[in-house]
């Protein structure tokens, strides 16, 4: 007994540092990369969307708290940041404009104490209702109080006041970009690190059985709100990351569009895993920015896939990725890409053909001024005639019809390799 | 006086109105678990195909025809997407119809367009029912029909107020079908076998009831009591593609302050919330207004001055849901809810 040390070695966990190593490496040679406006304009917002999807699905997927007004916390936090700015432009405060995002976060966290007394008082369901409530509440107070929501106009600002940091003034987009890349790599961290604390831990906890939680002796409302204010915080930051990249605040950042927005692309994005949200933020600047533009039914084409997903993917795009990760690592999907191929190849006529009547019923709705004929995809359609509407619907149901045969066969293709993965789970486990 | 007799049936009718939208909504949470979210977007849908259909066969068919469209939308919904999630839990449940609400205000923009759209009242449900006048000096009187010119010319000291017919009609239809749904739940075999399932889904499943399709007729029925809302509501208010949206909100903060799954609550909250939205909207009383009356007025400069000087009528928008958050803090579990969550 004379050497009782005990030698604790704890492994360097290479591949996590590889991961973060190479997501600072993205988020700093994304600009050197995408040199156009347009995109260094996608990739600052990319980088807000990624924290406040991330505070969300602190509340979605960790928690199990299923809010319609997150924009609440993030749109407050844009607020509070903008009155920071206009403060400090008026000489009444000495701030770094590098801080005002942590005055955005501070927003959020206040709001978020204040409400989150209420709402965590329930689970579930009725949380969600009241979430609701609250975010019509917040809105239509906007309306009432223009002192502070400035009306329609909304609050401007001007980024570039006091004493420039080292030489930086904020007037350029990039370094704005560069300040928003450094926000979102610190939060990600922090966030990241959350799931790995006791309290992340709990959280989980009461997200998949309340009961047992309570009974260990936990106060499971108090988890819930302490996790509340941390994903109002860091939304507020993404808020207050907003307020300096757009240098104006409107009231519908509280509304509940963006609220919808933020839960849609989390879930899309995949609520399971923690790095889901930042591919649903992504999605979002991409479907937001060039969806947008290229065609007025976006909006439709989401609640679609939306739908789709909850449905048949109710672990969003993540999780998607996740499975065929796991069939890759155990040498499989060789055997599935026939039946992938046979899949996107029957789903493209299906989707052109929906696609082509929405289309054309929006073309006959919104641009009746400008005569029967619109061009999609390069083609010159007539919507007043009768071979276009009977093409599409032929196109509609040929395609349904063979992606159900493709289906079929993929699902039966699926659930073989999954039992022989089991199995393979089960024979290593044995030895 | 005649003025509050007025808005207290206009009160009295609105409520009636969200209680046919929130019994709806309570009937399904308490069978199946689900919130429908898109509950209020099947009242716009009502809304817009009474719009659509009365415009062919009239209003009086379309008052029948319409519900029965908007229930099969929703049993179909139920049917090939809502049960294909049950087995996910609730949370997904509840995704689902906030994508359906998502795709149908969508669906609506795209075949009626952004704006709103002119469903107006039949010409036979048009006019007004009767006027309370208020006589100089002297006491109220009921009179049938439209005002009188001459008796309320602005000279005599007489105060008329008119109430509509088409609200009295949206009284009664909602009455008559809220009765009936109530006989039907409580008196025929159907509704003993909705109850049984409602409350002891596996045993009524043992005893050789389709559960599935009894959920399916509920989510159905439901839907079309929303539907008939919108054919009712629809032209009363203003029928346009955000109308789901705000008629939601209102909805859920009556199924919450009611207390979850709670019919009788649900009744009260609807009449509570309708009349006072209602009267908000005349009481033109606020904060600095009162200090004022109490001898301290606010100056113009405090710095809660822009807090302060909202009336009432301003707030109506929000008062349901600073009813909500009061009652959260006072009484969780709703006015007549049975459990805490």
């Amino acid at each position: 007994m004379a050497n009782n040390t005990i030698y604790a070695f704890k492994p360097v966990n290479v591949g996590r540092w590889v991961l973060w190593s190479l997501f600072a490496l993205v988020l700093i040679m994304a600009p050197q990369v995408f040199t156009s406006g347009t995109s260094l304009t996608m990739l600052t917002k990319m980088g807000i969307g990624i924290i406040i999807c991330l505070s969300y699905n602190m509340l979605l997927g960790q928690g199990g708290m299923l809010s319609f007004g997150h924009a609440v916390y993030s749109g407050l936090g844009a607020f509070a940041a903008v009155h920071a700015l206009v403060r400090v432009s008026d000489g009444l405060w000495n701030l770094p404009v590098s801080l005002v995002p942590m005055v955005g976060g501070l927003g959020g966290l206040i709001v978020a104490a204040l409400f989150g007394s209420v709402t965590t008082k329930k689970s579930g369901t009725t949380f969600a209702m009241i979430t609701l409530g609250i975010g019509a509440m917040v809105f239509s107070m906007s309306l009432m109080l223009p002192e502070f929501f400035g009306g329609e106009g909304g609050i401007s600002a001007n980024r570039m006041v006091g004493e420039p940091v080292w030489g930086i003034t904020f007037g350029p987009q990039i370094q704005v970009y560069y300040l928003i890349a450094f926000y979102c790599f610190i939060c990600t961290v922090l966030m990241f690190a959350f799931t790995q604390t006791p309290l992340g831990r709990m959280l989980n906890a009461v997200r998949d059985n309340p009961e047992r939680v309570e009974f260990i002796g936990y106060d499971t409302q108090r988890v819930r709100y302490i996790a509340f204010m941390i994903a109002g915080f860091f939304a507020g930051i993404g808020g207050g990351l907003h307020a300096i990249n757009d240098e104006i605040v409107t009231a519908e950042v509280v509304g509940a569009e963006y609220s919808g927005m933020y839960l849609l692309f989390t879930f899309l994005g995949g609520a399971l895993f923690f790095f889901g949200p930042i591919i649903g933020a992504v999605l979002m600047v991409f479907a937001t920015v060039l969806l947008h533009e290229l065609t007025n039914a976006w909006m439709l084409y989401l609640g679609i896939i939306f739908l789709a997903m909850v449905m048949y993917a109710p672990g969003g795009i993540a999780s998607l990725i996740m499975m065929n990760v796991r069939v890759a690592a155990y040498g499989l999907l060789r055997r599935l890409w026939v039946a992938y191929l046979a899949l996107f190849g029957t789903v493209i006529p299906l989707l052109l053909g929906i696609t082509v009547m929405i289309e054309m019923v929006y073309h006959m709705q919104m641009n009746v001024g400008m005569g029967p004929e619109m061009t999609f995809l390069g083609v010159t359609l007539r919507v007043d005639a009768v071979d276009a509407w009977v093409g599409a619907l032929f196109l509609t149901l040929t395609g349904a019809a063979l992606f159900e045969l493709a289906r079929r066969e993929f699902v039966h293709q699926w659930s073989d390799v999954q039992e022989e993965i089991e199995a393979e789970q089960l024979r290593r486990q044995m030895h | 006086m005649e003025t509050f007799i007025v808005f207290f049936l206009n009160g009295i009718s609105y409520g009636l109105l969200l209680f046919m939208l929130s019994s709806g909504l309570t009937l399904i949470f308490s069978m199946m678990g689900v919130l429908n979210f898109a509950h209020a977007s099947f009242y716009m849908v009502g809304a817009y195909f009474a719009y659509a259909i009365s415009a062919k066969i009239g209003f009086f068919p379309a008052l029948v025809v319409v519900p029965l469209l908007v229930g099969l939308l929703g049993a179909a919904f139920e049917r090939f997407s809502l049960r294909k999630v049950h087995h996910f839990g609730h949370v997904p449940e509840l995704l689902v119809t906030f994508g359906l609400a998502y795709v149908i205000e969508q669906l609506v923009r795209l075949t009626w367009g952004p704006s709103t759209v002119d469903y107006r009242i039949p010409d036979l449900l048009s006019g007004t029912l009767f006027t309370v006048v208020n006589l100089a000096g002297d006491n109220l009187q009921f009179m049938a029909g439209a005002r009188d010119p001459i008796l309320c010319a602005a000279d005599t000291g007489n105060t008329c107020t008119q109430f509509p017919v088409y609200r009295a009609f949206m009284a009664v239809v909602a009455l008559f079908m809220l009765t009936s749904l109530w006989l039907l739940l409580t008196r025929t075999r159907v509704g003993l076998i909705i109850q049984a399932a409602l409350t002891h889904p596996d045993m009524a499943q043992a005893l050789g009831h389709n559960v599935p399709r009894v959920m399916m007729g509920v989510f159905g029925g439901g839907c079309a009591l929303a539907g008939l809302a919108g054919v009712i509501g629809g032209n009363a208010f203003i029928t346009e593609p955000s109308m789901a949206a705000s008629l939601g909100a209102i909805i859920f903060v009556v199924v919450v302050v009611g207390g979850m799954g709670s019919l009788a609550g649900a009744f009260l909250a609807s009449i509570l919330i309708g009349l006072m939205q209602t009267f908000a909207v005349i009481a033109d009383v606020s904060m600095a207004t009162l200090f004022q009356s109490l001898g301290s007025p606010v100056s113009f400069e405090h710095w809660a001055y822009p807090l302060l000087k909202i009336t009432i009528s301003e707030m109506a928008p929000i008062l349901p849901y600073l009813l909500l958050v009061l009652m959260l803090i006072l009484r969780p579990k709703g006015l007549l809810g049975t459990r805490e969550e």
